[in-house]
């Protein structure tokens, strides 16, 4: 009972508090974009040639606040922002009209959830494998594997996304340079589309991989060589354990604990999705369509990606601190 | 001074070192060399447009007519001067915030680890986009996009300060200070700040490449900086937008991307090679680092 009070408690409390400071930043920051929706609106109205007499004009624009959900004093956009929140209704999409939000995100979640989850899990898991390999035997050959990442891991992760699609798409065009699909093709499930699928999403998943095997490749082995020097995996050595069983079981377990909370961190931030990524190669995953929307200033749009990106960081740092113990049996709630 | 030499006589036996200090030390150089560019650097249609390298243009000419050598020494040096005061003002934060929640502790310390974590739970790249297009204007200036670059980058390295001085806070020759009646901005000045400038100094570097990095992601984005003064990211935004390898000019987009390529890869090992130099254990402590 006493982890219910001493830890429990003040950690769900603390989630609350974070999810909800997050939240209302959500709800603020983009009703201070310079762009106004329902002028967009109307100036969109007239380039098609039409006069609207002024009176008329403050008709349609009432309207337009209602069916946006604009109307009322910020205190009552933000009282109704949680109300809709709750049923997890974020209401219209502002430019794609009629189409819901809760629409438009589950039509690209799909894309950004099959691209990033893959490459995150393959990556994570090359990563760990190697850099336990190399971490603990130090080989000459291994050393070579060092000085190229450390050459790779450094540069940020669009140059390197732009000097892929240079090299691969368009000095050596191997794969397609941009989208999730061939043109024009329907999605479905016959074996030409998912081809199609997967030639389209190879690039993107490779840029992606390279980033995070680096990165995580050079956390795992630094952590292999600290834990390789200590004294359970010496008496280890001299008891006459086999090698292989004491890199699996003493080294590479002990130095996978940082490497699970790196993981539950970026699977939270596949929400947001690979804002960069889908750029460079025009995706179309949520990072796609946050940026369109942050540029016609789609308030509810924006809002509905961040909530859910925020809501599921936050869950994922929850949960991580929940079943840490799991993998570590040390751990002990405060 | 004796001392500074053999530092560096220590340094230069690591390899990273030797080489990230030569390629810093060259594009210093270049950025040194755009106070006395015959060009100016906002100007376009100077030269023959679409030219190739050659003697008169090291680098060639790109299709807007400007010199891109002379350019990039202006990109180097605009986008050293984003990184320095990033880091700079970034690192004031850090240090205050941290040594302020860590020192006093109690509700302060509460509230602001807790800015801060919200700081970090945020999708940053997209409140990064929607703050730089409220103040569209003000962050047209690179002083400023550095300024701005900096309240989003203290958070994690305060909360690094902040475990630092918790344990310093609890060390015996804390407890003699506060005993023999030092004042406290006394102790935070002679016995917390020799302990927290290393960290000080090594993230100093990681945030630099941050920034330039940050700044190469908001011009490819078209937010930031005005498109016309020149950036390495700017450059790189123009080549693209101008479509700079369908029209053959491969030179303009590759200038950009090498220098890039450089700087990042010599902050990165100037960074490690100093913090191995200065802590064997700092590499544990990295892993946790953007």
């Amino acid at each position: 009972m006493t982890f219910i009070k001493t830890y429990l408690i003040p950690r769900l409390l603390q989630y609350f508090i974070v999810t909800f400071l997050g939240l209302t930043a959500i709800f603020l920051l983009p009703r201070l974009l310079p762009v106004d929706p329902i002028k967009q609106q109307l100036q969109r109205y007239q380039s098609f040639g039409v006069y609207i007499p002024p009176e008329q004009q403050e008709e349609i624009m009432k309207t337009l606040k209602q069916l946006y959900g604009l109307e009322g004093t910020l205190w009552e956009q933000y009282v109704n922002f949680w109300k809709r929140l709750f049923t997890g209704d974020f209401g219209p999409s502002l430019s794609r009209f009629p189409v819901s939000v809760s629409h438009v995100i589950s039509q690209a979640l799909p894309w950004t959830i099959g691209l990033l989850s893959t490459t995150t899990i393959l990556s994570w898991l090359i990563a760990v494998i190697t850099g336990a390999i190399v971490g603990y035997y130090r080989k000459r050959w291994m050393e070579a594997l060092d000085i190229v990442i450390m050459i790779i891991r450094p540069i940020p992760y669009y140059v390197m996304a732009l000097i892929c699609l240079i090299l691969f798409a368009y000095v050596f065009p191997i794969f397609p340079l941009s989208g999730g699909v061939g043109i024009g093709e329907k999605l479905s499930f016959d074996i030409k589309t998912i081809l199609s699928i997967l030639k389209h999403g190879a690039l993107p998943a490779i840029t992606l991989m390279i980033g995070g095997i680096a990165w995580q490749f050079q956390s795992m082995k630094l952590i292999v060589q600290v834990v390789r020097a200590d004294d359970h995996v010496w008496y280890a050595k001299v008891s006459g354990v086999l090698e292989k069983m004491i890199v699996r079981n003493h080294v590479r377990r002990n130095a996978m604990l940082p490497m699970i909370t790196q993981l539950g961190l970026q699977f939270g931030g596949i929400f947001s999705g690979a804002l960069i990524t889908e750029m460079v190669f025009a995706y179309p995953g949520v990072g796609w369509i946050l940026y369109d929307a942050i540029m016609k200033a789609d308030y509810n749009l924006i809002m509905g990606v961040m909530c859910i990106s925020t809501i599921a960081v936050t869950t994922s740092i929850l949960l991580l601190d929940l079943i840490y113990p799991l993998f570590d049996p040390r751990v002990r709630y405060r | 001074m004796k001392r500074i030499i053999g530092v560096f006589k220590d340094l230069f036996k690591d390899y990273r070192f030797v080489v990230a200090f030569f390629v810093l030390l060259l594009l210093l150089a270049l950025s040194l060399l755009s106070s006395v560019s015959p060009y100016d650097p906002t100007r376009t249609y100077q030269v023959p447009r679409g030219l190739p390298p050659s003697l008169e243009h090291p680098l060639g000419t790109n299709w807007l007519g400007q010199d891109v050598f002379w350019r990039l020494a202006f990109a180097v040096r605009n986008s050293l001067i984003i990184a320095v005061v990033t880091a700079v003002f970034s690192r004031i934060i850090a240090v205050l915030v941290g040594i302020v929640s860590g020192y006093k502790g109690g509700l302060l310390d509460r509230i602001l680890m807790t800015v801060g974590d919200t700081t970090m739970v945020l999708p940053f790249l997209i409140v990064l986009i929607i703050i730089s297009m409220i103040l569209k204007n003000w962050a047209k200036s690179f002083f400023n996009l550095g300024l701005l670059l900096a309240f989003f980058s203290w958070a994690w390295d305060a909360r690094v300060i902040r475990s630092q001085v918790l344990s310093l806070r609890e060390r015996d020759f804390t407890r003699v200070a506060i005993l023999s009646g030092m004042s406290t901005m006394k102790i935070v000045y002679k016995q917390l700040l020799p302990h927290v400038l290393p960290i000080v100094f090594t993230t100093f570097i990681n945030n630099m490449s941050w920034a330039v990095g940050m700044e190469i992601t908001l011009a490819y984005l078209g937010l930031g900086i005005d498109p016309t003064v020149p950036t390495i990211g700017t450059m790189l935004q123009r080549a693209i937008y101008r479509q700079a390898l369908f029209l053959g000019l491969w030179w303009w987009l590759a200038a950009p991307i090498v220098t890039a390529v450089l700087l990042f890869i010599a902050l990165y090992w100037l960074s490690t090679s100093i913090s191995e130099y200065l802590d064997p254990r700092a590499r544990f402590q990295r892993i946790g680092a953007k």
